[in-house]
């Protein structure tokens, strides 16, 4: 029995949906929330590059590494603005955050 | 043949397993740590389709930067993670529901798509004309060259951000100015007529 597309495919389907789960399970902790969307944006990179394995073409491999990128790029501005926010308040629940400035 | 679909199933099933760990974690630390072993096994599965490169970027950025990132922030902020469990039970079953209908979802179009055609994966291009990371270079650093100092400016403003958000100026410290230490005033060392014989 082979490894086909349909393998990483739905991999990659289960991955994302474990991040959406993580999500509406965690929905007070800040922290949580950003791993699992790290873990989607992952989901989403594994779907890349199985089309750009199976399909034989490289520009699959060049957007997951743009993929990456935003991602951390994404973790490190979450991150900080987490920092300040605790810093400000003292608590990271996503229910006290409702004001824009202070 | 046979090896490469035991491989696959094992480091999905431990990248699925650690993933669903990662949400379900009573303790922050522990779902960083999961979150580092699901990119491990994701980077193996790279490898094993022949996306070495982008295994070893996953590694890098990923287990090297981001997790140790969260690492940082998990262990430098000071929070009563307990209080922030209230409501996992009572979310539970939506997020269950919305959870299956998404994955049904996407199963069912994988499956009922016409995907069963594609080719088996290969390393691309095939190894004997050169190496997925000489490849990925020859792409990225023509064909998609500006896209590729887009990603640089994104991780600068990235980092400026993160810096100008974090930074604070405290009032109180005590920095060292090399300049005001070193430096001697006229009156600093007072000099001394002393008198052959007797003393100061």
């Amino acid at each position: 029995m082979t490894i086909g597309i349909e393998h990483y495919l739905t991999l990659s389907a289960i991955l994302f949906t474990i991040g959406i789960f993580g999500i509406f399970l965690n929905r007070k902790n800040v922290i949580i929330i950003l791993m699992s969307v790290e873990l989607m944006l992952l989901a989403v990179n594994v779907n890349l590059v199985a089309f750009s394995a199976f399909l034989q073409d490289m520009v699959g491999q060049v957007f997951a590494m743009m993929v990456l990128t935003v991602a951390a790029a994404e973790a490190a501005i979450g991150l900080a603005i987490l920092v300040v926010f605790f810093r400000s308040r003292g608590s990271i629940a996503v229910e006290d955050v409702n004001m824009m400035k202070g | 043949m046979i090896v490469q679909t035991i491989a696959f199933y094992v480091f999905a099933a431990v990248a699925v397993m650690s993933a669903l760990l990662v949400v379900g974690n009573r303790n922050p630390v522990y779902s960083v740590l999961f979150l580092i072993l699901t990119f491990f096994n994701v980077a193996a599965l790279f490898v094993l389709i022949g996306a070495e490169f982008l295994a070893m970027m996953l590694v890098v950025v990923y287990v090297g930067a981001v997790a140790v990132l969260f690492l940082f922030v998990v262990m430098m902020l000071d929070i009563n993670f307990v209080e922030l469990r209230q409501g996992f039970v009572r979310y539970l079953p939506i997020g269950a529901v919305i959870g299956i209908i998404l994955a049904a979802e996407l199963i069912f179009v994988v499956a009922g798509s016409s995907l069963g055609t594609a080719p088996a994966a290969a390393p691309t291009p095939a190894l004997a004309e050169a190496t997925n990371t000489e490849a990925l270079g020859n792409i990225m650093y023509t064909q998609y060259f500006y896209l590729f100092q887009v990603a640089g400016l994104v991780l600068l403003v990235a980092m400026m951000g993160a810096i100008v958000l974090t930074h604070r100026d405290r009032s109180g410290v005590k920095r060292q100015r090399i300049g005001d230490q070193v430096a001697r005033s006229r009156n600093s060392v007072e000099l001394k007529k002393v008198p052959t014989g007797k003393g100061v």
